[in-house]
């Protein structure tokens, strides 16, 4: 067992623990097809769910006949509202504190909605029911306007109408008006706008995020299988939140909570699809109640982008106010969010705009206003956080839209006004005007490493040339380049303000080491394509000591894994990855007590050494970890339990604050519209860096999807409520064919409050690049008069801005 | 995006595809490269009691290079197409069309045949075969027809093939002329926003010949005869393009969808087709 002859170097190689590029160990089966999803499960008499949908945005059903449907060989059962409803089960509550119907109770609210669940015997017979169901609708009128629809007299919730003596308290407390949801707000309203009132300069824009939806390569699905011997439910889905899933199906169906098991397997992509709870999940549970066998729902990608799960849909009005020379006095923002039918954002309750107050970004803004108001309308429900922490994109699009357009109304260079503004690295930690408290940052070294990697200057002087040949006539594409420091709030978060449905947002890991130095961590997170099992056991195997490859990691069965809130808003490594740290000095503090006993000095007088206790002053003198994991458990030790176990549940002090500076350079043909990405330089800091590699790629992924948002992705609904854009034809979901290459840097600035130092980076990429893309697209028609263009830039718009602006001769 | 029940022919000759065809009228429909055909089953859009797979049927293949004309068998895939040297040589606009067709996996099972056969104003083929003045081989119960692809298209989804009807081959004359086929599209795999098939042939710095074709710019793929001319007898300075450019606009009928409003695609196609011409013109 003795090596002394390796040297400390090879001992730190040999661990594979923080900071190297380790592989992807779960690769070897996602590449060889060898993963198992959820609709790889087959069991025994399993049937399958299919959802007939509504045509309608806004209809009253007047009946529903199911018999033509049972006549169908093969279907099993047709669940309707009326068959939900004796078990309490045709609502369920939402994640946002409102209600959401199950299956159609008396109307439908959005295209697509869920109005009879069809049960069969194989998938086929079901999709044949649902094509024999008939549904009489009555049409109403259909509100897709937030704004018209906090005019209207339409009622899209008459559920939510009180019994006549005025309008009743939402979950967030007063609403305006029938299709109101709730007014949230934060800063100091009065403060700003006197600020803005008395401001050298102000400069307004209304800033619109459209509505878009996450589309993970695996859509949403689950096997409901109750087991009437032992009155055992089992289900597996494709679910963000296991245990969270738990909770809320023992709350709802009354099956106490150790009769559920929730089970995550492997996951294609969730992107905060995979977060809320759905239909399809409430109505295979049932079926599977009333049947007695398994039931497996499975939806397809129309299903999947007209129901589970939008994304953003913001209207931000923004005042920004400055000196004259550029110094910014004071930010304002008004949103309009529109929520759909139901409000089932996925946001900690008692923020339900997410963290949106994040909106003051990178800047020293001594003043500010957010408010938000949540309105009905007939659209899909949602409102996810589509690879962000909640509603961050939101904020960060804001305010860097902003900037770009105060930059406008200064006449001055925007990396210039980034420059005076950024909050300097002295000041952290920095309380913003809005609230947060920023724990730790180094904007001014990440924006000047940019700069000059993109040769900032350059890139001006050639795109100043550019004009001038445009208006010459010797070329008819202009040169955009896009600016972004973006700040996230992510790492949700502290129990103290951070809860979903009650639900602390603390999380979790519980280690055990086996006697011959090996181990098996289990967390409250489960990974959708992160690389959980390769970096939390980096970060174990550099706090423990044993290899990295000798240490299991496993997620997402809530019979084993220890409670958590589950992986999305780049949670896991700020929440989870502290617990495993601490979880894993519990062991090494163990661990500490027996080297010392075996090597028969004081506790006090042995140290760690990167896979070893070594004596003080005497470093020839030590036990391996893997010689103290075997003495754990076959030693008697005086005054020690047997074993090497521990458990941590890690409640952040703080969230983190990852930040970034990124550039992108793009050439667009006026005529046509097209855009051509000539360069993306991406520097993220998310403080300690566990694995550079596994940051790469998602900081590659999280770019693609920025740019499928800036550039196109949409879910658009015409005057009637029907979605536009229902499938891959008209969704855009970028390939390597429309992705520029990406340059990639770093800074590193650690987390003062987190074990590791260490901040999330999944979603940094996307809510950098969204910003970033779009900027590029707006500062192309700078020199021409523009000050802002609504996204998507796909082609026909872009070419709108430029017909507008006169550039078609 | 599951299909509703069907029977599955699988015939080896087409005298067993015609006996199906014949027996089952327009509840049969026959199967090439599946790209069009079977996503509408799925969407249950298009109802096929029974689907006739033509993968068996012996001589619906190939690719035959003769003087003066290129015969392609209707399952010839787009992957072919672009795989042939020999069709490179003499017709070298098939294969700059089929690299904008959708994406490799696509290409390697969507055929010739299908493209063409189907009707669907998106397709890249119909205004392609427009443009090259190709005849279409049609067998039926009555024996084999030829159609001129300009006399072919009628509306979306409906052509000149009567039901009891299979599209068998493709017979394009060599063009030995300047060429371009250029396509806008949203992303890979989409459909045209405006795409035009542009052939010109020289002679001491004139045209003296000229073809365009539009995709997805109406309900049919759009041969423009008069934009061809436009150009025929001159040098193809900016008066004449101009005249082509402003015919083209008169004959296609663009609707609003996802890609844009009318006013947008309008201006894209004379873009596109500018620069098709411009290309053609640098090769002729």
């Amino acid at each position: 067992m003795k090596d002394e002859v390796t040297t400390r170097e090879d001992r730190v190689e040999a661990l594979g623990g923080m900071g190297c590029k380790r592989k992807r160990v779960e690769d070897a089966r996602f590449t060889q097809g060898k993963g198992n999803y959820v609709d790889d499960l087959k069991l025994p008499g399993m049937l399958f769910g299919d959802f007939v949908r509504s045509p309608y945005a806004h209809a009253r059903i007047k009946s529903i006949n199911i018999d033509k449907a049972m006549a169908v060989d093969g279907v099993v059962a047709v669940l309707t509202a009326a068959d939900l409803e004796p078990l309490g089960l045709h609502w369920m509550p939402t994640l946002a504190g409102d209600k959401q119907m199950v299956l159609a109770d008396g109307k439908v609210l959005f295209q697509g909605q869920e109005v009879a669940y069809v049960v069969a015997k194989d998938r086929y017979a079901a999709a044949d029911g649902v094509e024999l169901v008939e549904v009489e609708y009555e049409e109403l009128e259909v509100l897709t306007d937030p704004f018209a629809a906090l005019e209207s007299d339409v009622v899209l919730r008459e559920d939510l109408q009180g019994d006549g003596n005025g309008l009743p308290d939402g979950a967030h407390g007063p609403r305006k008006h029938h299709n109101h949801i709730f007014y949230w707000e934060a800063g100091d309203k009065e403060a700003t706008e006197q600020v803005l009132e008395e401001a050298e300069v102000v400069a307004e824009e209304t800033v619109y995020y459209h509505r878009t939806h996450p589309c993970p390569l695996e859509t949403c699905g689950c096997v409901a299988s109750m087991d009437k011997v032992n009155g055992k439910l089992t289900l597996w889905g494709t679910f963000q939140a296991p245990h969270a899933i738990r909770t809320v199906v023992s709350l709802i169906s009354g099956i106490e909570e150790h009769n559920i098991r929730v089970i995550s397997p492997d996951i294609g992509g969730g992107f905060g699809n995979k977060v809320g709870a759905y239909p399809g999940y409430v109505c295979s549970v049932v079926a599977s109640i009333v049947t007695g066998v398994p039931v497996k729902w499975i939806e397809d990608r129309m299903e999947n982008l007209m129901t589970t799960a939008f994304a953003r849909d913001y209207w931000m009005d923004g005042k920004i106010s400055a000196t004259k020379d550029g110094k910014i006095t004071g930010l304002w923002c008004h949103t309009t969010a529109d929520h759909g039918g139901f409000d089932a954002c996925a946001d900690p309750t008692k923020f339900p705009a997410g963290f949106m107050n994040i909106c003051t970004g990178s800047y020293d803004i001594p003043v500010a206003y957010l408010g938000v108001d949540g309105v009905y309308t007939n659209k899909a429900p949602g409102g996810v956080s589509y690879r962000c922490s909640f509603r961050v994109t939101e904020a960060v699009y804001f305010i860097e839209r902003m900037i770009e357009v105060l930059a406008i109304k200064l006449n001055m260079d925007a990396s210039e006004l980034r420059k005076i503004n950024f909050i300097k690295k002295e000041q952290f930690p920095y309380k913003a005007a809005l609230g947060w408290e920023y724990d730790s940052g180094d904007y001014h070294t990440a924006w000047d490493k940019a700069m000059k990697a993109v040769d900032y200057d350059g890139l001006r002087a050639e795109q100043a040339q550019r004009v001038e040949d445009f208006k010459a006539g010797k070329t008819r594409k202009l040169m955009g380049i896009g600016l972004t420091h973006f700040t996230e709030i992510v790492g949700a978060g502290p129990v103290k303000n951070c809860d979903i449905l009650g639900l602390g947002m603390f999380d979790s890991c519980e280690i055990r080491i086996h006697p011959t130095g090996s181990a098996i961590a289990r967390l409250g997170t489960i990974s959708q394509g992160q690389g959980h099992a390769t970096t939390f056991a980096q970060i174990l195997a550099t706090e423990i000591g044993l290899p990295a490859d000798s240490i299991t990691i496993e997620e997402g069965d809530t019979d084993t894994a220890p409670y958590g809130l589950g992986t999305y808003g780049s949670r896991s490594t700020p929440v989870a990855g502290a617990a495993t740290a601490m979880a894993g000095r519990k062991i090494r503090a163990k661990a500490q007590m027996i080297a010392a006993y075996l090597l028969e000095v004081h506790d006090d007088d042995v140290e760690f050494d990167v896979d070893r206790f070594v004596v003080k002053g005497a470093r020839e003198k030590f036990k391996t970890m893997k010689e103290i994991a075997f003495a754990a458990y076959n030693q008697a030790i005086p005054g020690i339990e047997p074993g090497l176990e521990a458990v941590s549940y890690y409640d952040p002090p703080n969230m983190t604050y990852p930040f970034g500076a990124y550039v992108c350079v793009m050439d667009i043909d006026v005529d046509t519209g097209v855009t051509d990405i000539r360069r993306f330089y991406a520097l993220d800091d998310c403080g300690t860096r566990i694995n550079p590699m596994i940051i790469e790629g998602q900081v590659h992924g999280g770019l693609t999807e920025a740019l499928a948002v800036a550039l196109g992705q949409e879910i658009a609904y015409d005057e009637m409520g029907n979605v536009k854009t229902g499938t891959l034809m008209d969704f855009f979901l970028p390939t390597a064919w429309e992705v520029p290459n990406y340059e990639t840097d770093y800074t590193v600035t650690p987390s003062p409050h987190h074990p590791i130092g260490a901040k999330g980076v999944g979603e940094s990429p996307h809510v950098g690049g969204v910003p970033c893309f779009s900027n590029a697209v707006n500062d192309a028609f700078r020199a021409f008069g523009l000050t802002h263009t609504h996204m998507p830039h796909d082609h026909w718009r872009i070419w709108k801005t430029a017909n507008e602006l006169g550039l078609h001769g | 995006m599951i299909p509703a029940a069907f029977e599955y022919h699988r015939p080896t000759d087409m005298a067993g595809v015609l006996a199906v065809l014949e027996e089952h009228g327009d509840d049969a429909r026959v199967l090439a490269g599946g790209h069009s055909l079977i996503p509408m089953m799925k969407l249950r859009m298009a109802e096929v009691p029974h689907l006739i797979d033509l993968q068996d049927v012996s001589g619906l293949g190939g690719i035959d290079v003769r003087t003066g004309e290129v015969h392609i068998g209707a399952m010839t895939t787009q992957t072919e197409i672009i795989e042939n040297a020999e069709l490179a040589q003499v017709c070298p606009i098939l294969k700059e069309a089929a690299l904008q067709i959708a994406d490799p996996q696509v290409r390697y099972m969507g055929t010739v045949g299908g493209n063409v056969a189907n009707g669907d104003p998106g397709n890249d083929m119909p205004g392609l075969m427009q443009c090259l003045d190709a005849t279409f081989e049609l067998v039926g119960p009555d024996g084999t027809r030829e159609v001129k692809a300009r006399d072919f298209y009628e509306a979306a989804y409906m052509t000149d093939r009567e039901d009891d009807e299979v599209l068998t081959k493709v017979v394009i004359p060599a063009h030995g002329a300047g060429y371009a086929y250029e396509k806008q599209k949203r992303k890979i795999g989409d459909y045209a926003t405006a795409a035009a098939a542009v052939t010109i042939v020289s002679d001491m710095g004139k045209c003296v010949q000229a073809s365009i074709a539009m995709t997805n710019l109406s309900d049919t793929p759009v041969w423009s005869e008069a934009a061809g001319a436009a150009l025929v007898g001159t040098s193809l300075d900016d008066a004449a393009v101009d005249a082509a450019v402003s015919a083209m606009l008169g004959d296609i009928d663009p609707t609003q969808d996802n890609r844009g409003p009318i006013e947008f695609k309008k201006h894209a196609a004379a873009v596109i087709l500018r620069r098709a011409i411009a290309r053609a013109w640098s090769r002729a």
